[in-house]
């Protein structure tokens, strides 16, 4: 069964190119915004199988990457307290902040857990009553949900000793900001699946009027983000720009409505910094005034720390789609997922460690690669 | 991180006020909450993001998606050590 999937995928998978390669009469340059979305991209080679000329930038949709250097420092901070069991997922044990990881912190011995949900630092936390149990909330609009219900039922059962340390940041302010930048070179987007399965995709449809662009809602599969590419580049060629959903066999326009429910009234949006970008106006999430005592930045009022950004790091530019990994000099050499400099380096979702883990900083420059990856692509 | 893992609902209970499931990714088996998806019963597939159904899927678009997640590597969320009463109450 699987062999004919993949036989059926790829002759799918050549026609979508064939088509790109008949309707495209410009160069195009689109942007995928999620970090998955990159992920799969340069795993899969699907910038190489698209035609010359059609440019795919990476966007600022992986909120490992964005979480700001200060808030990773008031994790740190906050999980070395004693008294306190600091939870998070995964991911975010490895991103350095400027004392070190929480991971090197965990094995100095402070209590630092990793879970599979925020539900279970409910369970940890009525475990272990004397201590304080924090959880790392970070996310886009897809881990809204899971991080709401976590503060929600902790105040419905009265768990006074869980909070959240905030960092979620909103995918169409981030569009916006990138589409209002004088050097931006986005003319279309792949618009976030599963962000949009919570949220729907109403609130793209005013950017996709005011700025003249095509947002066309994606998925993960290499056949998705190829059949996504293809909208936006048809749509591009028409002149219109219009919010399509290739993503409709999971989302529809309204989202998911409990969940959004749920997360209206446990958040309220909020100006957020993001790393390697900077502040961006109500471009994230904070705890509303009725869940205070589940807020960490107030339990534990951290000070603020001042954090330095190393020089030589591009990401900016990288996550608005203005440059490519290889236009950074410290790529691969001075910076790798080892050594990350920065937002796009420390998270396998950022576009700089997609690149690196597929192995494309020992290859000397781009059109290298894209003309590599035009032979690939026709012998697929 | 924003990805959802597709999963069988095999079954549901209610626990600390939520609709829980018992959900079988290919050979794991973990729980998720349902309330975000309420029509989701036995038998049916969902999408799950950190713990929650988020949508539901077909059988087939399901199977198909778990295992480009699984060539990707990209599964490891699941990985993440299963917490209980007992295991609660230590360090990891």
């Amino acid at each position: 069964m699987k062999y004919i999937d993949e036989y059926r995928n790829q002759k799918l998978a050549r026609s979508v190119v064939g088509e790109l390669q008949r309707i495209q009469t410009r160069p195009w340059v689109i942007m995928e915004v999620c970090g998955g979305q990159t992920h799969s991209i340069v795993k899969h080679g699907i910038d190489f199988l698209l035609p010359e000329g059609i440019e795919l930038v990476h966007g600022p949709g992986c909120p490992v990457c964005v979480t700001p250097l200060e808030t990773i420092d008031k994790a740190h901070a906050i999980a070395a307290r004693p008294g306190v069991i600091f939870c998070s997922f995964g991911d975010m044990l490895r991103v350095p902040g400027s004392a070190g990881d929480l991971f090197t912190l965990k094995s100095q011995g402070a209590d630092i857990r990793v879970v599979y949900s925020p539900l279970d630092c409910l369970k940890i936390a009525r475990a272990n009553p004397e201590k304080q149990v924090v959880f790392f909330a970070i996310g886009f609009e897809t881990t809204a949900p899971a991080n709401a219900m976590l503060v929600h039922r902790a105040r419905q059962e009265g768990v006074k000793n869980a909070s959240i340390l905030v960092s979620h940041s909103l995918v169409p302010p981030s569009i916006t900001y990138i589409l209002q930048s004088p050097q931006n070179r986005v003319q279309g987007f792949l618009g976030p699946g599963h962000v949009c399965t919570i949220m729907g995709y109403r609130e793209y449809e005013p950017i996709a009027d005011r700025y003249k662009v095509p947002i066309v809602i994606t998925g993960f599969e290499p056949l998705d983000l190829l059949q996504g590419t293809l909208m936006v580049v048809r749509q591009l060629e028409a002149g219109e720009a219009r919010v399509e959903n290739q993503y409709s066999r999971v989302l529809g326009r309204d989202g998911n409505v409990p969940a959004r429910k749920l997360v209206n009234s446990v958040f309220e949006v909020s100006d957020r910094k993001w790393r390697g970008v900077g502040w961006i106006s109500k471009s994230g999430y904070k705890l509303r005034w009725e869940y205070r005592e589940h807020d960490a930045e107030r339990l534990f009022a951290v000070k603020e720390i001042d954090t330095k950004e190393p020089a030589i790091c591009i990401s900016g530019q990288i996550l608005k789609g203005i440059k490519k990994p290889h236009d950074c000099p410290a790529f691969g050499t001075l910076c790798t997922p080892q050594t990350p400099l920065g937002a796009t380096m420390v998270s396998a979702e950022g576009a700089c460690a997609a690149y690196y883990a597929y192995g494309r900083h020992l290859r000397p420059h781009k059109e290298t690669e894209k003309s590599a990856g035009t032979t690939m692509g026709g012998a697929a | 991180m924003c990805l959802a893992i597709p999963g069988k609902v095999l079954e549901e209970f209610e626990k600390g006020g939520l609709r829980m499931a018992k959900v079988q990714f290919g050979g794991i088996v973990r729980e998720a909450a349902l309330d975000y998806v309420p029509d989701a019963k036995v038998g049916d597939y969902v999408l799950v993001h950190v713990g929650f159904a988020i949508s539901k899927v077909d059988a087939i678009e399901a199977e198909r998606t778990y295992q480009l997640l699984e060539e990707m590597d990209q599964l490891t969320e699941l990985k993440a050590p299963v917490v209980d009463e007992i295991s609660a109450r230590k360090p990891q």
